[in-house]
């Protein structure tokens, strides 16, 4: 069930020699084959994005949309102080839970790769971390509110033990638990790449390593470390694009008291101003394409994989 | 290397792995206990008393919001996305075994699918569907977005899995005289059968569990996903606790039945090689 990327070239190449026998008829058969996909995704995804595209250049007012060419949606979002901060505030999670999940993520990955030994408990064991990415978001960020709150477990703790006198405000409805949700979500996207690269390791060089004398912190530096890129890019882009899309665990865990880009596309929504939210649209997924694309000259995945 | 004694770094990992998993489950299993609060109990510890009132609670007639009705829209929907996205990634994997004009672009599609903030789909399609006229409802819009977000796991998952698939089969079936058809559905499909319900799994909880692209989507009716964080901001009592926690139980089902087919076909496949 690992999620692995694959460059299309090289599945090109395993072309089967059979196939090319019955060419007239066989050449049509991919394109029959990829059609569904490129149906949905067309109608889905591209066609909705060309209309956001277009919307954003809409006026309005508050009951409906009027076609036209006009540019304050743009002017006014990238004028406002508040829009600023906004994106400053979404990067600064990003950067915060990409850090941490790559930390946590790497070390996990490592230690299921190159310290379980047998293949059946490694299974288990990544297994046991998959299961709640299967669940619910939203339940899995609701569950912090009794661990976290005024009277939750770590406060009756904290104060039972008499480490402080009265409970912790900050743990709750703060940047703290935003980030942290986030973590706890997000985390296993970072594991599964990693994982899956580190599977792919030849033990072979590890072996060599050690026999030309690397000490383990050396063979971690200098051999894993640099083999594990790939599987860290990917896990990068599926976190920091989750984190720059997100509106619920900003909404639930600041308690309304921390904004976030999409948080702000929402708000917009809920007051039908669809062609600011558009604007708005653009410009964040012109940011994540630039932030996926910038990962993608660190590391070139179609390349490594 | 692996006859060496364990490491003080051995040690040292297995424990930051046990506390990655009480961090993963710890906060799930509060809500757990607390959803059997007694009936004056409130969302925090300490439990008051213990009862299953709160589940009875969700089973009656609701003042906010309609549980029953949210959970099998959400139930046919991750149905529906399931047998789409196993389908549609089956024939895309098929079709990238071979080079076909467009074959790269629609790769980066896919991947562009995985990467556009899911609000801005919701966004797109709603729009879309209001200057189309259409009424944005949860079997049309609403499948079509989750499908934005369960395709590119599909094909990336069959990209991997024909990468690692030896042509030698199909080549013994034809020498031996099958059809193209008979070496598909005879060779070529039951060996990929297992990664086929993996997708599967994901195409359906993916479904099941999303929030975001279902926002500007579902039209008039609510998911589960919908109902639920619409009761995180009005819901005060442990009814939203006893509703995670019967969702929650409801995913790991399809896990665990998940699961055991495919370890099912294992062991039957094992004792046919044997």
């Amino acid at each position: 069930m690992a999620v692995a990327l694959d460059q299309p070239d090289t599945i090109d190449a395993a072309s089967p020699a059979p196939a090319r026998r019955r060419r007239g008829r066989a050449e049509a058969v991919p394109y029959l084959q990829a059609t569904p996909l490129f149906l949905i995704l067309g109608v889905f995804l591209l066609v909705p994005i060309v209309m956001i595209a277009v919307v954003s250049f809409w006026d309005y007012d508050f009951a409906q949309m009027y076609p036209g060419f006009v540019t304050f949606n743009y002017t006014e979002t990238l004028g406002s102080w508040v829009t600023w901060k906004t994106y400053l505030n979404t990067l600064k999670y990003a950067a915060i839970v990409w850090a941490l999940t790559l930390t946590i993520g790497f070390t996990v990955a490592y230690f299921l790769a190159f310290h379980v030994r047998s293949t059946a408990m490694q299974m288990v064991l990544f297994l046991v971390c998959t299961v709640p990415f299967l669940t619910s978001n939203i339940i899995r960020m609701i569950s912090w509110i009794p661990v976290l709150g005024r009277n939750g477990l770590v406060n009756s703790a904290l104060v039972g033990s008499g480490l402080v006198a009265r409970p912790v405000e900050w743990l709750l409805y703060s940047d703290f638990a935003v980030v942290l949700a986030m973590v706890h979500l997000y985390t296993l996207f970072m594991v599964t790449p990693i994982f899956n690269t580190l599977m792919r390791i030849d033990r072979a060089l590890i072996e060599a390593a050690r026999d030309a004398g690397a000490s383990g912190r050396q063979i971690l530096w200098n051999v894993i470390l640099p083999l594990a890129k790939p599987g860290m890019a990917i896990g990068t882009i599926f976190v920091v694009t989750l984190v720059m899309a997100d509106f619920s665990t900003v909404q639930v865990m600041s308690g309304g008291q921390s904004a976030s880009v999409a948080l702000m596309m929402k708000n917009q929504m809920s007051l039908l101003q669809y062609p600011a939210a558009a604007a708005n649209a653009v410009v964040l997924l012109v940011l994540v394409l630039l932030l996926v694309a910038a990962i993608l000259r660190v590391v070139d995945i179609r390349k490594e994989l | 290397m692996h006859h060496e004694k364990r490491t003080f770094e051995f040690y040292a990992l297995a424990a930051f792995f046990a506390l990655f998993v009480l961090f993963l489950y710890g906060p799930l299993s509060a809500i757990l206990i607390l959803s059997f609060q007694g009936p004056d109990g409130g969302l925090t510890f300490p439990l008051n008393g213990v009862s299953t009132h709160w589940f009875a609670n969700l089973f009656e007639r609701q003042a906010v919001g309609d549980f029953g009705g949210s959970f099998r829209r959400s139930f046919t929907l991750g149905l529906l996305v399931m047998a789409t996205t196993v389908t549609v990634s089956l024939l895309a994997g098929l079709a990238f075994r071979r080079r076909f004009r467009g074959g790269t672009a629609l790769f980066y599609l896919s991947i562009a699918s995985l990467v556009v903030p899911s609000i801005i789909v919701s966004l797109g399609i709603g729009v879309l569907f209001s200057q189309l006229g259409l009424q944005p409802t949860w079997f049309t819009s609403a499948f079509g977005a989750h499908l934005t977000w369960t395709l590119p796991f599909g094909v990336l998952i069959m990209f991997a899995v024909f990468n690692r698939f030896s042509p030698v089969y199909e080549e013994a079936a034809r020498d031996l005289g099958a059809t193209s058809w008979q070496t598909f559905a005879h060779v070529v499909l039951p060996i990929i059968l297992p990664s086929l319900i993996g997708v599967g799994l994901f195409g359906f909880t993916l479904s099941y569990d999303e929030f975001a692209r279902t926002l500007l989507t579902a039209g008039t009716f609510n998911t589960l996903p919908l109902e639920i964080y619409g009761m995180t901001t009005n819901v005060t009592t442990p009814v939203l606790y006893a509703l995670g926690t019967v969702t929650t139980l409801f995913s790991f089902l399809v896990i665990l039945a998940t699961l055991g087919i495919i370890l099912g076909l294992a062991r039957r496949r094992g004792r046919a090689a044997a």
